[in-house]
């Protein structure tokens, strides 16, 4: 028996060790889930998300794949309408690029085309962003190509406890989920986690700390940064809402627009590219539904509209503290 | 009523060394190896093997960034890099740094990418070779285009493109060589095939006795070399590149090597493969076993290795020395080549970040 499921023992773990918790515990719960992908099963993944799971479950349920992206995701689109629940690893989110066909052609739209009849319920996971001085293309902050694509689920955890609550949510939830980790917090912090199997909602925002001057809205690693910056900025007696948006897609917009209508300022905050982000999308929702509300021009602060660069150069790249705090208070110098 | 249709097709992978495992060699080496060949390969092999260990090393004390070893591949890859033609194209993965230098790629600008910073790849010896392929197998596919601008062209050169065991299960792979195939392409595609692809050993890649005999699906010849023996290498690779140079088309070579060391700095090889796998490769491995013929053939000695071994660190200390040198690039760089002409839309965020950097505009 699983040693780990088994017992619902409260401790303090780091956001990949969440991963590795929500996995087992899943997968001791429901015997149709299982684990693919390069290097998961005897090396336990390259960053050990997956470590011990082969131990506990065996080779038919925690799978070593050939080095084949496309057939990873196409694999996991099989096994899923016959019943199973994959939860497919892909290495880096630099090499998910090979299964935006299998997701969006197939995973994405089976039950729509199939009119209910087959529908996809699997998890694709990758590490994705910058600040760990990776070698090139293991970097990038990519999210908003799948948070424009109908059908699926975009979801990204910024704690262990959110990590270990929404992944368990992303593999019960009935269709296809990309579930980003990450990275540069896989070992940032430790933090108690109850591991009961308790699945956090997705298709919401959680709002970190209540604050009535100005709505920082952020996700994935930058939230460290965010709240950095709330706590700098409370010292100065300026008080920041903080909105981690964890499901980037579909996106809770209601969370936001009402924490806008309350502060009437917002700070949009992510590390992936400017243009066509998601923080354009959620300041496209303030224009249209909190124009009255806004006091001041939205602003987003992200990574530049450049490639990332190489790990020299990456940190002139990521987003801030300190850019984040001249934001702020550059939106609440305007009125 | 049954007809049967009469299949008669059968096919050969022919499996090539010539220099053994226990120092003595099949003679007649090729012709196409002269003993100044043998010494100026082994003495790149040494060199880039101290290089290697002095990048780990500089990895190990925080220097450089993560960094894939090359030890177990210095003979596929000194054979490719004197076989070609400096004309020639090569498209490179990530662990042929033994190649990249004979092209003309400095061992501080191999540095210099390791260590996050783009003018790594700013290869001016060798203008026309493609950088590192860290993405798996996609630049068999930039190969195959690669080789077909040749070709349309005219001209007789050739184009090398590498890639590990783990690249031939990507479609990418396959569709390079079929396409390689059917428009009869001067391109050479090398397996580096070192039994792992982190950790998933070759034979749970694919079930094909060989990877070479995946050229038969295409249509075109597929050669076993010994990767261990650069003879063997060098001869495969010359003759293919003789064969495109003449518009007869692509080769598929698979040279059977040991990765010897961790996948890269970030990885740990003993969590996965067994000690005496290791210790058994380290037997036959091509720098040793290329060392101990020359010294048979008294065409070295252990007091010219002595010295060369003193010229091989001095030189790489000098190569280091340059990159630990290296002034940072501007930050603006990153804007600055991203296109020919910046797009207006972007000049305040370049200005923002010239002016929080303090750089002049
Ligand atoms: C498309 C893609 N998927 C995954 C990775 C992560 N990764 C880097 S190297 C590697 C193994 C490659 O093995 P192989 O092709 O045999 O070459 P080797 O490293 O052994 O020389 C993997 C899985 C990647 N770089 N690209």
């Amino acid at each position: 028996m699983n040693a780990i499921a088994s017992t619902h023992i409260t401790r303090p773990v780091t956001l990949v060790e969440a991963i590795n918790l929500a996995l087992a515990h899943e997968m001791q719960a429901d015997e149709t889930v299982v684990v693919l992908g390069e290097d998961v099963a005897l090396n336990g993944g390259v960053f050990r998300a997956t470590v011990d799971l082969r131990k506990q479950f065996g080779l038919k349920r925690v799978m070593d794949t050939p080095l084949a992206e496309t057939l990873i995701a196409g694999m996991a689109v099989g096994m899923s309408v016959q019943g199973l629940k994959p939860v497919a690893e892909i290495q880096f989110m630099g090499f998910i690029y090979a299964t935006m066909e299998q997701v969006i052609s197939h995973a994405a739209r089976m039950r729509n085309r199939t009119r209910g009849r087959l529908h996809c319920p699997l998890v694709l996971r990758a590490p994705f962003g910058g600040g760990i001085h990776a070698p090139e293309h293991h970097s990038e902050s990519t999210e908003a190509l799948f948070a424009h694509i109908p059908g699926i689920r975009v979801v990204i955890p910024s704690s262990p406890a959110r990590a270990y609550g929404l992944l368990l949510a992303s593999i019960r939830n009935p269709d296809p989920v990309i579930f980003l980790e990450p990275k540069r917090i896989y070992r940032a912090a430790n933090q108690t986690v109850e591991n009961a199997g308790q699945a956090l909602p997705l298709d919401t925002c959680f709002t970190l700390q209540e604050g009535q001057h100005i709505t920082l809205v952020s996700w994935g690693a930058m939230i460290q940064e965010t709240l950095e910056a709330a706590q700098q900025l409370a010292e100065e007696g300026i008080e920041c809402e903080v909105i981690d948006v964890a499901t980037i897609s579909p996106l809770d917009r209601e969370t936001i627009i009402c924490s806008v209508a309350k502060t009437g300022h917002c700070v949009i905050v992510h590390e992936a590219a400017r243009e066509c982000g998601v923080g354009a999308e959620i300041a496209a929702t303030l224009a249209e539904h909190a124009l009255t509300d806004l006091r001041a021009p939205v602003k987003r602060v992200t990574g530049y509209d450049t490639i990332m660069p190489y790990f020299k150069q990456e940190s002139l790249y990521l987003p801030t503290t300190e850019k984040i705090i001249k934001a702020v208070k550059e939106t609440l110098d305007y009125d | 009523m049954q007809s049967t249709i009469q299949c008669n097709y059968a096919f050969n992978i022919p499996g090539i060394r010539y220099l053994l495992p226990d120092n003595s060699a099949q003679s007649p080496l090729p012709e196409t190896i002269s003993d100044e060949l043998l010494i100026r390969a082994y003495q790149h092999m040494r060199l880039i093997r101290i290089f290697d260990q002095k990048a780990i090393a500089l990895q190990r004390t925080g220097q450089l960034g993560t960094y894939p070893s090359c030890q177990g591949h210095e003979g596929v890859n000194t054979a490719i890099g004197l076989a070609m033609h400096p004309d020639d194209v090569f498209v490179p993965y990530y662990r042929d740094q033994a190649t990249l230098n004979l092209r003309g790629v400095k061992l501080s600008e191999i540095l210099r990418y390791w260590g996050g910073d783009e003018r790594g790849s700013n290869y001016k010896n060798c203008p026309q070779d493609l950088p590192n392929c860290v993405p798996i197998a996609t630049q068999f596919c930039h190969a195959a285009g690669i080789a077909s601008a040749q070709k349309i062209k005219g001209n007789k050169q050739a184009t090398v493109v590498t890639g590990g065991d783990g690249s031939t299960s990507k479609g990418d792979f396959l569709e390079a060589l079929n396409l390689a195939g059917a428009w009869h392409l001067p391109l050479v595609l090398v397996v580096i095939n070192n039994q792992w692809a982190i950790s998933t050993p070759r034979k749970a890649q694919c079930n094909a006795t060989t990877l070479a005999q995946k050229a038969i699906g295409a249509g075109i010849p597929g050669v076993v070399v010994d990767g261990d023996d650069f003879t063997a290498v060098y001869d495969q690779v010359h003759k293919a590149l003789q064969r495109a140079y003449l518009g007869k088309g692509p080769t598929l070579i698979e040279a059977i090597t040991y990765r010897l060391g961790d996948h890269t700095t970030a990885d740990d090889a003993t969590r996965y493969r067994a000690r005496e796998e290791v210790e058994n490769a380290w037997k036959t491995e091509s720098v040793t076993r290329l060392l101990n013929y020359l010294k048979i053939r008294e065409l070295w000695s252990e007091e010219r290795e002595q010295q060369w071994r003193v010229t091989c660190k001095e030189t790489v200390d000098v190569e280091v020395k340059d990159y630990l040198n290296t002034p940072p690039d501007k930050p603006t760089a990153m804007f600055e080549h991203l296109y020919e002409t910046l797009p207006r839309a972007y000049l305040a965020q370049y200005e923002e970040l010239a002016v929080s950097t303090r750089e002049d505009l």
